[in-house]
């Protein structure tokens, strides 16, 4: 499972500023804006299929994100062993 | 020595609960406790200061680990009591984390950890944390953080304005907190958030004693 943290549009992200001018210093021209966040990648085991999404739901909810700055997205897939 | 005692909560990675103790005890004569974070009696504890520092080295965001420990859930029901409590820097950010307090803390606009005396204007008396009257509402407080800009939406900044509850205002705002602010009150007016440290401001020999009424304001 991959977690994706963003700081929210609305608020300031002065690490991807930073990191949008090294690029220019780069050379490499055309960013209109670059943001940074966080992914988070999870492995789950013994998790019934229905459970999934209500787990993952209240991890980014009460732990991963802090949604009065940050939005979160997430995406699972099965792995057979 | 009165008969108050304050609870010092001390997490992995916090380092201004020394400062504290001593602004409490040596400053102040008030009888403090540390308390380990793992803990939740809170039996004799008349007020809480969560202090300074890097609560679990700040991992995922600053305060975001701390809120799950034993002792903050047992903080809803101290809080809820009416006593008080005061979070400074790290303990703010566990404040607003925990949902103590509105609004959130990031990274300073300019990416510096800003260690530095910063004039503040008091913008309320709530809770009696400060006293804002019409001769002079400044004073000055050391801010020593890496992220501390504060932030909330228009409507949450309208429901601070509306009840008071913004306690300080930078007036030289190094680190582009939302409107300037410093540091904001719970409705009850018994939770205090702060980013500066008070408990670095009483004692004239480092530099001011602007922060000794935050700190008797705990047992009054």
């Amino acid at each position: 499972m991959k977690v994706s943290i963003r700081l929210r549009p609305s608020v300031l992200d002065p690490a991807g500023e930073a990191i949008k001018s090294a690029a220019n210093k780069l050379g490499v021209d055309g960013i209109n804006s670059l943001r940074i966040g966080k992914l988070i990648e999870i492995n789950l085991n013994g998790v019934e299929e229905k459970d999934i999404e209500r787990k993952i739901e209240l991890l980014c909810d009460r732990l991963f994100a802090n949604k009065v700055i940050e939005d979160y997205e997430y995406s699972f897939k099965k792995i057979d062993e | 020595m009165n008969k108050f005692t304050v609870g010092i909560v001390v997490f992995p990675g916090s380092n201004c609960d020394r400062d504290v103790y001593w602004a409490l005890y040596g400053c102040l004569d008030i009888k403090t406790k540390f308390i380990w974070h793992e803990s939740s009696d809170l039996s004799g504890i008349d007020a809480i200061v969560l202090p300074g520092g890097f609560s679990y080295g700040d991992y995922l965001r600053c305060g975001a680990v701390a809120r799950f420990s034993p002792l903050i859930n047992s903080l809803y029901d101290f809080v809820k009591s009416g006593r008080k409590v005061l979070g400074i820097c790290n303990g703010f950010q566990i404040l607003t984390e925990s949902g103590f307090l509105p609004g959130a803390l990031s990274a300073n606009k300019n990416l510096n950890f800003i260690c530095k005396d910063v004039p503040l204007e008091i913008t309320s008396s709530k809770g009696g944390w400060f006293i804002k009257d019409n001769e002079n509402n400044h004073i000055n407080l050391p801010i020593a953080h890496g992220e501390g800009r504060y932030y909330c939406d228009n409507d949450t900044y309208k429901e601070l304005v509306d009840n008071e509850l913004i306690a300080l205002k930078y007036l030289e705002n190094l680190n582009g907190s939302s409107w300037d602010i410093a540091g904001i009150i719970n409705k009850k007016g018994n939770v205090l958030g702060l980013m500066p440290h008070p408990e670095r401001a009483c004692d004239k020999t480092i530099g001011g004693i602007d922060g000794l009424h935050t700190l008797m304001s705990l047992i009054t």
